[in-house]
């Protein structure tokens, strides 16, 4: 089967007719298969969804009870019939419950890799190669500028400057799923074990994350009386680096603003936005991990989507692999 | 490198002052000699490095990149040395061992022939973190800038060893990087560093406004009053068959005056104000500073300009007579040394800045407003008994000036701050009407971030939300109507001219002087008010 009859972009997202669903729509279709519980891939209101346990608990922690009409959950491996489709669930190593999806018709395999990451990540299963035909790939950071470095060096960087200034709270903003808790996480790691104070609009993913068996050590509710700012002298506080903006965080004294992204390996970025101390942490593959899977996997074709594509798909030509970008509507990158 | 790299990372970013204090001093305390003398010289301005051209570090990294991905990724990075040092690894490289020490790699460039540059270069670049490579491409490119004074630096020197800064500042222009004496003697291990000849540039002694009670209690007898000139601070240094013009930083602007230059007939440093026009003593009128800029950035300077611009030297004071250094005597004593100079210097170029004769704090500040000359901008408070000091201490010297000028003024734009301030909108462009396209229209003046105390902040940043009519970044355009808007006073030291500006003024030193919520927009002042402060 020709890989374009088997999967293509239509206004509602990536579509299967064979197997009659799309793959992480961006308006309420029949059937959907989420890859991951980001709100830019997973939304409320589809009829029956299938995807991992974790990313459907995510999307009923976001959206509610009734975020579907019917759910199933599907293990990492383990394959789904559709009609004439198969489809498996391979570890993309992006966030918790995060999964690649192979479609499979005909003797032709497409994996759409949804966002993954190749780094070490202690708050999720490590991404997994899978052999396919086509190769969907994301290129949110597919520029040859962005090489994410060791986030435990990054981390370091927000340790020494605990040390240095003892008396300024440390707010440091991350997207409040996967981000913020492997900001947490690596901290911990780091032998980091003061309280660490978290935004309301972490609590409950970072439950979520403590019932799954990752340890975040003590988190608490960086809540305060008008006035008492003082509770968070060099204290480590995480929230949405929205909030940051906000008059929320006006309780904190004197406070560095610290932000985990992968935008921040350019300073003028970082500039921009005001923030003081940068921390290049990224829940995505930079341009080395993208280069190099594409290389691994061999695929007979690779689709681009999500982000820079023109500069991944030049590279693809000039590494001889038939490369062509997916467009997609409506997708916007939420985390990083 | 890392050490320096990593500095200069933290510093871009650093908004508050003590925050870039801090991180400076550790550095000085955590880094190695030689490498933190020149990580000093780099901040300072003081570095001397090879440069290397931008087209060289183009086809350098051409090399190993395909053109078309380099232009994608120049194009989202926008800057040159930031994009290469981001760029230079295709793949994942581990550049963790490996660290070369600033002074080794600006000392192996500097000794480099013309044609070893490029290969040399290039070698450096793959041995160099990405962090690091940033730091070394913006050393030989000159485009350093961290928001850095050198005056911070030597402030956070000061900061590092427990010194007085002062004393930093009277050493710093006979001393060169990679500054080992001055590190020695900055961690007790010897003594302080003398200088090898009087003839180089001294830091200037500078003086503090004053403010509400920092008269009082003070007795005017302990005092001298001279006029403060609207022209530019200069220091004089003559010795032998070397004479120099001083900037009040210390560049060397001799080429520009050669008609100064070639009236110096005295040994000694002498501090004084630069102006155009005639001298006292030849009974000709001081000119304007809008005259004096004519002479101003100039490498050469053409027989008509030397003509139409005379400029001569308003003497303060005297650091050295001959070689003796005087600094440490009284402000009567060296005053006494500077008349007799003056009297024998000629008398077309220079002339002695005047004593203003007051008895009581009350008749000064009657004087500094009405001012007998409009090229005075205020008066100078020197305490009697006072050395000349290098650096801003409080009490010796304070600087009186004339009323600011005021116009009222409407919020067009504001911008969210930095570091305490982020959180609230607190940069502001304030604009006056003028008549554009045959209506009525707001063109901005000027920009200010400060004069307004916490609570009126608030008060400015709740408008700015609530009446937010469009967004450019972090920019936020403000509502502003005939009927409805947000007044305020702006306070200002002085306005010109500007070809760089659309309202063709640009305003020096404006701050927010009173919020004026009371008044209509329509009710502000017009462009043409601006222009006329100009003419006077």
């Amino acid at each position: 089967m020709r890989p374009e009859k088997l999967l293509f972009p239509a206004p509602e997202g990536l579509y299967c007719p064979a197997g009659g669903f799309h793959v992480d729509p961006v308006r309420p279709v029949a059937r959907a298969l989420i890859t991951h519980g980001h709100s830019d891939h997973a939304r409320a209101g589809h009829g029956a969804v299938l995807a991992t346990r974790q990313t459907l608990d995510i999307m009923r922690l976001r959206y509610g009870e009734d975020f579907c009409d019917s759910e199933q959950a599907v293990g990492f491996g383990e394959e789904v019939s559709l009609n004439a489709v198969r489809v498996r669930f391979h570890p993309a190593g992006h966030v918790l419950g995060s999964a690649q999806i192979a479609i499979e018709s005909g003797g032709t395999r497409i994996c759409v890799s949804g966002d993954y990451k190749r780094q070490p990540d202690p708050t999720c299963t490590p991404y997994e190669p899978v052999a396919c035909d086509v190769f969907i790939t994301e290129a949110t950071f597919g520029l040859p500028v962005f090489h994410h470095p060791d986030p435990r060096a990054e981390i370091g960087k927000l340790l020494t400057s605990l040390k240095q200034f003892p008396e300024r709270t440390h707010l440091v903003g991350a997207y409040a799923l996967g981000k913020a808790q492997r900001v947490i996480a690596l901290l911990r790691r780091a032998g980091y074990d003061e309280p660490i104070f978290i935004h309301g609009a972490l609590t409950k993913l970072c439950d979520y994350y403590q019932a799954q068996g990752i340890d975040l050590g003590d988190l608490r509710p960086a809540t305060v009386e008008r006035g008492s700012g003082e509770n968070f002298r060099g204290a480590v506080v995480v929230g949405p680096p929205s909030a940051f903006a906000d008059r929320w965080a006006r309780r904190f004294s004197d406070p560095v603003t610290s932000f985990a992204s992968g935008w921040m390996m350019v300073r003028q970025r970082a500039k921009q936005r005001g923030v003081e101390l940068p921390l290049v942490i990224s829940d995505h593959c930079d341009w080395p991990e993208l280069t190099a899977t594409i290389r691994d996997l061999a695929p007979s074709q690779v689709w681009v989507t999500h982000g820079r594509e023109e500069a991944l798909v030049r590279w693809c030509d000039l590494a001889g692999i038939a490369a062509r970008p997916l467009h997609l509507v409506g997708y916007e990158d939420e985390g990083d | 490198m890392k050490a320096f790299a990593a500095l200069l990372d933290r510093l871009v970013l650093t908004p508050a002052r003590n925050g870039k204090l801090k991180l400076l001093s550790d550095y000085f305390r955590d880094t190695p000699d030689p490498d933190r003398g020149y990580g000093l010289a780099a901040i300072a301005g003081t570095l001397d490095i090879r440069s290397v051209k931008p087209a060289m570090l183009r086809e350098l990294v051409l090399e190993r990149m395909d053109e078309a991905l380099f232009r994608y990724s120049y194009d989202y990075v926008g800057d040159l040395a930031e994009t290469i040092s981001l760029v230079w690894d295709q793949e994942r490289e581990d550049r963790t061992a490996d660290d070369p020490g600033l002074g080794a790699v600006i000392a192996e460039m500097n000794r480099l022939g013309r044609t070893e540059v490029r290969s040399h270069v290039r070698t450096l670049l793959d041995r160099l973190d990405t962090s690091s490579r940033f730091a070394f491409l913006k050393l030989v490119t000159g485009g350093l800038r961290i928001g850095v004074s050198a005056r911070l630096a030597k402030q956070a020197l000061a900061d590092f060893a427990g010194k007085d800064v002062g004393e930093i500042e009277t050493l710093w222009h006979g001393l060169e990087p990679p500054y080992l004496p001055l590190f020695a003697w900055l961690e007790g291990k010897s003594d302080r560093p003398v200088l090898a000849t009087p003839a180089i540039f001294h830091s200037v002694m500078l003086s503090t406004p004053v403010q509400e009670g920092d008269l009082d209690g003070l007795d005017p007898k302990d005092f001298a009053a001279e006029w403060k000139w609207d022209g530019i601070r200069v220091q004089l240094s003559g010795f032998g068959s070397t004479r120099r013009l001083y900037s009040r930083s210390g560049d060397d602007i001799s080429g520009a005056f050669p008609d100064i230059v070639a009236a110096m007939n005295f040994e000694g440093v002498m501090d004084g104000e630069l102006l155009v026009g005639g001298t006292a003593r030849s009974n000709s009128p001081t000119r304007t500073f809008g005259d004096l800029q004519q002479r101003l950035n100039r490498k050469t300077v053409s027989g008509r300009m030397l003509e139409e611009f005379p400029a001569f030297i308003r003497a303060y004071d005297l650091l050295f007579d001959g070689d003796a250094d005087i600094r440490p005597q009284t402000y009567l004593e060296r005053r006494t040394r500077l008349t007799g100079l003056i009297e024998r210097a000629p008398h077309d170029r220079f002339d002695l800045s005047p004593l203003v004769p007051f008895s009581s704090w009350e008749e000064l500040d009657r004087l500094r407003m009405e001012p007998p000359d409009p090229v005075i901008e205020g008066v100078m408070i020197k305490r009697l008994d006072s050395s000349y000091q290098a650096g801003r201490a409080k009490g010796p010297w304070f600087k009186w000036k004339r009323n600011p000028y005021n116009i009222d003024a409407v919020l067009m734009y504001a911008q969210r701050g930095h570091g305490k301030r982020s959180s609230y909108y607190s940069d502001f462009t304030f604009g006056v009407w003028t008549e554009l396209d045959g209506k009525e229209q707001l063109v901005p003046v000027g920009k200010a971030y400060f004069g307004f105390t916490d609570a009126e902040l608030e008060e400015l940043d709740r408008f700015v939300r609530n009446n937010t009519t469009d967004r450019f970044g972090p920019v936020r355009a403000i509502r502003a109507e005939r009927d409805f808007g947000y007044v305020v006073e702006v306070a200002f030291e002085g306005i010109n001219r500007s070809s760089r500006h659309k309202s063709g003024v640009a305003m020096r030193f404006p701050r927010i002087a009173r919020l004026r919520a009371d008044k209509p927009p329509i009710e502000a002042d017009r462009l043409d008010t601006l222009l006329a402060m100009i003419e006077g």
